[in-house]
């Protein structure tokens, strides 16, 4: 773990500007992602988990601002990029897997073009190896008849089969790192877990850094090494899986084990009450305040502090240790 | 709804749907409407042509066909005309201001009588086809095909050629040219609306088929045609005016727009404002209707919204 | 696809039919008289009458008349111009190829700008290019052409003297005789020099003219269906593998965006030939019509009938490719089923 990250991010924001005003989407969210390892990064349905990986990819549209102290990738700095070299990178040494496999790839091309196009894009092949390693990335994800496929066009495939073609475009110019945008959400359940299983078997045959997007806890912690914690933009926790799920120090992240089925105890399958905080209702101290079993009166006015590494950078004033808050002493 | 107590939900928890009172979903109209900086400034000039078009005999300096022959082709006042005749006077001396005046009458009566004739024709042979099915359905939809078919201005000039020129039969071949959409238009849509529930609930309670055609159904299906039929005012304008530039419109002296441009091709070199004046007047009106439109249709309809 | 095809090519029959019925029933119930219309109100001796008459066919029941009519049409017979006795196919025929380059260069016109331009607008949406291109378009989609025309004669050809004022060919210093109808071909194929400029001159106003409407409808439809295809997951994903924006919304926007728009292309064959009458009434350009608007004051019920028939004919038929093109350029219909 010595290695210096493949991707390294410090207090990255994102705001938009909606005609009633800037919304932060994401707000101070860090992360290093080594080569080689896997880390998730989880949370509820906009807590901007999938923006935070798009501003990285740059794929934001220009009514958002994005702002970090550091944003490096393989040793290059994403901020301060010119377009163009940022189109150099990105689709080649930094690609993306989207959540809705059927409308991410266009329906006007065949899989073959789309996939070729990429390489054509970024490597120095020729036609005819382009084509011979279209075939072998279909081989690679599980096509069978690829000749065939690469000649379809994106509405003769299933959603497993689109995923899959949307796993080997990733992978047609050798990335370092592939961000994952919850890549099963939208399959059924049965090819879920295969297309999950594919992605890691590459993962791990190729050595590719890998930031997976998802909501499912369950996924978690069968596939990563580290784990990073959204709530309402921000980054509320970030630890290593397993510690993670044996001591969780933020107060989401222990709500959100507990609704885990397999941790539930009673008859009832405990839930989270209350919504993520809106753009309208946000509240003045933690964002989290509102729906916390934990919470004081500080926490509800004062905006809590980063807790240290022992504590998983919890962003809380009570951070749990074994599920019991502490009070930090604070300069505040 | 909370913050009113008189639409606030009835204790004892059975929620009932309620509609919004005419007033406020005007108001959200209006304040949708107003949002949209063309459309409103599209809406002052209409009302403006509208006050000329009613309050003509007032406000224009002239007759429009009084001819002043000791002033034929006197230049506008921006070229060293009189104010006599703001607008200069065409090649027999009439005042070209009072006759654009008067204009206006004719144009904005064509468009408003086209809408209005084919908006009733395309309701009453829309929801027919559309409640009857089968044979009726059949012949209507198909004359429409045909009619759509004949590209438009061809059409009014044979209907025209059959009825003889004149300003009333203007309006008429410029409705039977404009009526397909209509009617294609509330078919569509009330042939959707037949599948929902609350027309089932209507049929299922006994609500007689004229009932139900006029007072159940047609009314979820106003807003694309309120829409459409601003937009066909302009359209009925465009058409009238070219074919009384063919000749084949209102007959001369009536000051109207297209006839007014037919006979200034000879003047072109020397009287341009005869020739510039009547075409801006019709661009202008019917860019004014078409912005209104526009922005009927966002505040109106917003899944037709543009962007 | 087999299935459709034959649907909608079954479709037209029943247009087709009642379109010869309407223009035979219409063209009868124009007032006046076609004999009296060429001889004149000196006049005429009545077993001349009688004769001119039996040779139009006029005596016969109108039954009869139709019956002879939709056979004829049938047989590509579309009647004889009663002024000019020439068979109406025949003078169609001479006259459309004029029409025909006229609109084409109109919808070239229309559409090497208009698509552009609603791109751009989309692009740059809610810029000033975006609303540059809106005015114009809103302003171009209100315009009354024939005044219109008459500005650009006023202006270019009056004013500036850059313009021919109207006709397809400077016929004082050039003469040839037409091969294929279409000038620009046919003065290359003179070889006379400075012909082909000469045509070329001849046709920039009339285009501008008659592609105005149609360059509004496409610049707005390219720009709303542009603005729709540009936030689809597709559109993400090209631009995630690192291409240029030229190549992300050049093609893999504008292809999916020209779906529609290629429809509303095609549908643009009925605006263009309802122009075609203005423009070329204005331009004494001698098309079809300019020839339909005469036939009316001839009162030559033939070539009004014959020459409606042909062109809504062609405007079925443009408006049928055009379904055909539709369903061909659209995987997702072609494949389908």
């Amino acid at each position: 773990m010595n290695t210096s990250p493949l991707l390294s991010i410090r207090n990255l924001s994102v705001s938009f500007n909606t005609s009633r005003g800037p919304f932060r989407a994401v707000e101070g969210v860090d992360l290093d992602v080594a080569p080689g390892e896997v880390v998730a990064i989880v949370g509820e349905s906009g807590s901007g988990k999938s923006v935070a990986m798009l501003a990285v990819m740059g794929l934001l549209p220009w009514t958002a601002t994005v702002t970090a102290d550091r944003m490096m990738f393989d040793g290059r700095d994403l901020i301060g990029i010119s377009a163009r070299e940022r189109r150099s990178i990105i689709g080649r040494d930094l690609a993306m897997i989207f959540q809705e496999p059927m409308s991410s790839l266009n329906p006007c091309f065949t899989v073959g073009f789309q996939l070729r196009e990429a390489m054509a894009a970024h490597l120095d092949l020729s036609r005819a190896q382009r084509q011979a390693r279209a075939v072998e990335l279909l081989e690679l994800v599980g096509i069978p008849e690829p000749e065939r496929r690469l000649k379809a066009f994106p509405h003769q495939l299933s959603g497993g089969m689109s995923q899959r073609v949307m796993i080997a475009m990733a992978l047609a110019c050798n990335p370092k790192l592939i961000i994952a945008d919850e890549p099963t959400t939208a399959l059924d359940v049965t090819i879920q877990a295969q297309i999950l299983d594919l992605l890691l078997k590459l993962q791990r045959e190729r050595g590719l850094g890998l930031v997976l997007i998802t909501h499912d806890m369950g996924v978690v912690a069968e596939t990563s090494q580290r784990v990073c914690v959204q709530y309402a933009g921000q980054q509320v926790e970030m630890q290593e899986t397993v510690s993670l799920f044996r001591d969780p120090h933020h107060p989401y992240t222990s709500a959100l084990l507990a609704a885990l089925p397999e941790r539930a105890s009673g008859r009832l399958l405990p839930s989270i009450p209350g919504v993520v905080p809106g753009l309208a209702d946000r509240p003045a101290g933690c964002l989290f305040s509102p729906r916390c079993r934990f919470a004081t009166e500080r926490c509800r006015t004062v905006p809590p502090p980063r807790a240290g590494a022992e504590l998983g950078f919890a962003l809380c004033h009570t951070p749990l240790v074994a599920g019991v808050p502490q009070v930090l002493e604070t300069l505040a | 709804m909370a913050d009113d107590p008189i639409l606030a939900p009835p204790t004892g928890g059975i929620v009932i749907e309620s509609v919004p009172p005419e007033v406020s979903s005007l108001r959200a109209f209006w304040s949708a409407f107003r949002e949209n900086r063309g459309a409103l400034l599209g809406l002052i000039v209409v009302a403006f042509i509208a006050f000329l078009a009613l309050f003509a005999p007032f406000v224009a300096p002239h007759s429009p066909i009084e001819q002043f022959r000791q002033h034929v082709q006197q230049p506008p006042i921006w070229a060293g005309g009189s104010w006599a005749f703001p607008f200069g006077t065409d090649a027999v001396g009439r005042d070209v201001l009072s006759r654009l005046i008067y204009g206006a009458r004719i144009s904005l009566g064509i468009g408003l009588s086209v809408m209005v004739v084919s908006v009733t024709l395309g309701i009453v042979l829309g929801l027919a086809s559309a409640f009857l099915r089968g044979v009726v359905e059949s012949v209507v939809m198909r004359v429409m095909d045909l009619v759509v078919a004949i590209p438009s201005l061809v059409l009014a000039i044979l209907i025209v050629a059959v009825l003889g020129p004149s300003l009333v039969n203007t309006i008429i071949a410029v409705t039977v040219v404009y009526l397909p959409r209509y009617v294609r238009l509330v078919r569509a849509a009330a042939i959707a609306e037949l599948s929902k529930e609350y027309v089932v609930a209507a049929r299922v309670a006994g609500v007689g088929k004229l009932r139900l055609m006029f007072v159940t159904v047609l009314p979820n299906c106003l807003a694309p045609l309120i829409v459409q039929a601003a937009l066909g005012i302009s359209d009925a304008i465009l058409e009238a005016a070219a074919l009384g530039f063919l000749g084949l419109g209102a007959q001369p002296p009536t000051p109207e727009w297209g006839a007014m441009l037919a006979d200034s091709r000879e003047f072109i070199r020397s009287a341009p404002w005869i020739v510039t004046l009547p075409g801006l007047a019709i661009l202008v009106t019917v860019v004014a209707i078409n912005l209104m439109g526009d922005g009927l249709r966002d505040a109106l309809d917003p899944k037709l919204r543009r962007s | 696809m087999f299935r459709f095809l034959i649907r909608r090519v079954a479709l037209t029959v029943p247009t087709f039919v009642a379109l010869m019925f309407v223009t035979f029933v219409a063209v009868r119930l124009v007032p006046g008289d076609p004999i009296e219309a060429r001889t004149g109100e000196r006049g005429i001796a009545p077993e001349r009458l009688a004769q001119l008459r039996h040779e139009l066919g006029l005596d016969q029941p109108v039954w009869q008349q139709f019956l002879d009519y939709a056979g004829g049409l049938l047989h590509g017979d579309f009647g004889v111009s009663i002024v000019t006795k020439t068979p109406v196919i025949q003078e169609f025929a001479i006259l459309f190829p004029a029409t025909l380059e006229l609109s084409l260069c109109a919808l070239i016109f229309a559409v090497v700008f208009g698509i552009p331009a609603g791109v751009l607008a989309a692009v740059k949406r809610g810029g000033a290019v975006d609303h540059t291109v809106m005015t114009v378009a809103l302003t171009g989609y209100s315009m009354p052409i024939f005044w219109w025309g008459l500005l650009l004669i006023m202006f270019m050809s009056e004013y500036l003297g850059l313009t021919p004022v109207s006709g397809r060919m400077d016929l004082i210093n050039y003469y040839f005789e037409p091969v294929t109808g279409f000038m620009l071909i046919d003065s290359l194929l003179s070889g006379q020099e400075g012909a082909f400029g000469s045509a070329v001159a001849h046709l920039i106003l009339p285009s501008i003219v008659l592609g105005t409407i149609p360059l509004a409808v496409i610049a707005r439809m390219t720009r709303s269906s542009m603005l729709e295809v540009l936030g689809e997951d597709y559109v993400r994903t090209a631009r995630a593998k690192g291409l240029s924006p030229l190549r992300v919304v050049g093609l893999h926007a504008l292809r999916n965006a020209l779906i529609p728009v290629v429809t509303v292309i095609g549908l643009q064959t009925g605006t263009l030939l309802a122009g075609a009458v203005l423009t070329e009434t204005i331009f004494a350009w001698p098309g079809v019509g300019k020839w339909l608007i005469e036939s009316i004051s001839r009162r030559d019920y033939p070539a009004l009938q014959g020459g409606i028939m042909l062109i809504s004919g062609i405007v079925i038929l443009v408006n049928l490719i055009v379904d055909l093109t539709y369903v061909a350029i659209n995987p997702r219909i072609r494949h389908g089923g």
